[in-house]
């Protein structure tokens, strides 16, 4: 052992034959975000014609599942993202924030169409102008109502503004607030 | 053709037995517009009116319950139900006139569908319903201070407030509403905003 080069000691610790390619250095917050965006499991929050095109995009011709967002959970506990697709009414409205709070930490919201987005064509005294006036959302969807391919746009977009999160750090610096 | 003939020559007989049935003080009027026959009964007979038309012609059916606001009339409202027989033999609409407070007596003790559409008559026209067993609103929330389809109430709706259960804001109606302008040519009688936000 004494004898040994060190520089083979060394080279033995950085590169074992047996495990490289099984290893990948990362971020722990790259490997969080990663694993969050490409399983998101939406809660459809389908309350008109909106709701018919997400079932479209759920089917096969567009097929969802390529971008890891097929699980749809009827139980807002077991979802990440809500998909608000249709027109909130009034009497709806404090039902679809229910239904937001019940979902569990770390979760999203998609304004899909544009009644969700802003009341849309309908002006009147029954509607909600607007599902950002009740919850946060992240990605609003243009369209009347949007094209699958739009919501599947939407959802990339969705990806993207999830890797760019810093959960970890967010978690410290929580944490270190609390202490202080 | 046959088949829309026999259908108002029944209603057209139907319309005449009613008549004869109740008189004049409780049959106001009676009329055809195009092969629909409608009887305007005064609202202190339209319970017996409708138990006639139920029991003993035969509508056993209630297609729908409405109400029609004719604002500086008096009486203000008017309430129009659509009766048919279960094979679509033949079509009656009975109407009356509902004053301000004025309580109309409930039909669903004759058909039970008239349970939600009073209901709805009620929650968007405020017109109340004596006898009903639930009237309570419908579609607004209970709680919600107005009556939507009342001729005073603004599209664009008006504030409201009930704490965790609902509420409700203005609508922006920028350019609109969208009205159609009557008596004008077609060119200008088609819909335009107003500029009424």
């Amino acid at each position: 052992m004494v004898t040994e080069n060190p520089a083979k000691v060394l080279s033995h610790a950085a590169y074992d034959s047996k495990v490289e390619g099984n290893i990948i250095f990362t971020r722990l917050d790259s490997a969080i975000n990663w694993m969050r965006k490409n399983s998101l499991w939406p809660m459809p929050m389908g309350l008109a014609c909106c709701a018919i095109e997400l079932m479209a995009t759920g089917a096969a011709r567009f097929d969802i599942s390529r971008f890891g967002a097929e699980v749809m959970r009827f139980s807002p506990r077991q979802a990440d993202v809500m998909i608000v697709s249709g027109t909130v009414t009034y009497k709806m409205a404090l039902a679809v924030r229910r239904i937001w709070e019940q979902m569990p930490e770390p979760k999203w919201c998609i304004a899909m169409g544009a009644c969700a987005s802003s009341g849309g064509m309908y002006r009147s005294y029954a509607v909600l102008q607007g599902i950002d006036q009740l919850l946060p959302v992240d990605v609003y969807i243009s369209g009347c109502p949007p094209r699958p391919e739009a919501l599947l746009e939407g959802l990339m977009k969705l990806q993207r503004i999830i890797d760019g999160e810093t959960p970890i750090k967010d978690q410290i610096e929580g944490i270190r607030e609390a202490t202080l | 053709m046959s088949a829309s003939g026999r259908k108002a020559d029944g209603s057209s007989s139907d319309s005449s037995k009613l008549r004869k049935q109740f008189g004049r003080t409780k049959i106001r009027e009676m009329h055809e517009f195009r092969g629909e026959y409608t009887v305007v009964a005064k609202l202190a007979a339209l319970a017996e009116v409708l138990a006639y038309c139920r029991n003993v012609l035969d509508y056993k059916m209630l297609l729908d319950v409405s109400s029609i606001d004719n604002m500086g009339d008096d009486p203000r409202f008017e309430v129009v139900y659509e009766l048919a027989t279960t094979d679509d033999r033949k079509h009656l609409r009975i109407k009356a006139s509902v004053a301000e407070e004025e309580e109309i007596p409930t039909a669903v003790h004759l058909w039970k569908t008239a349970n939600w559409h009073e209901r709805e008559v009620y929650d968007m026209m405020g017109l109340k319903f004596k006898g009903h067993p639930n009237l309570k609103r419908i579609l607004m929330w209970e709680g919600y201070p107005y009556h939507p389809l009342r001729k005073e109430f603004p599209l664009a709706g008006k504030p409201s407030e009930m704490p965790d259960v609902a509420f409700s804001d203005i609508a922006p109606l920028e350019g609109g509403p969208f009205v159609t302008s009557p008596g004008a040519d077609r060119v200008r009688g088609e819909p335009r905003a107003k500029g009424e936000s």
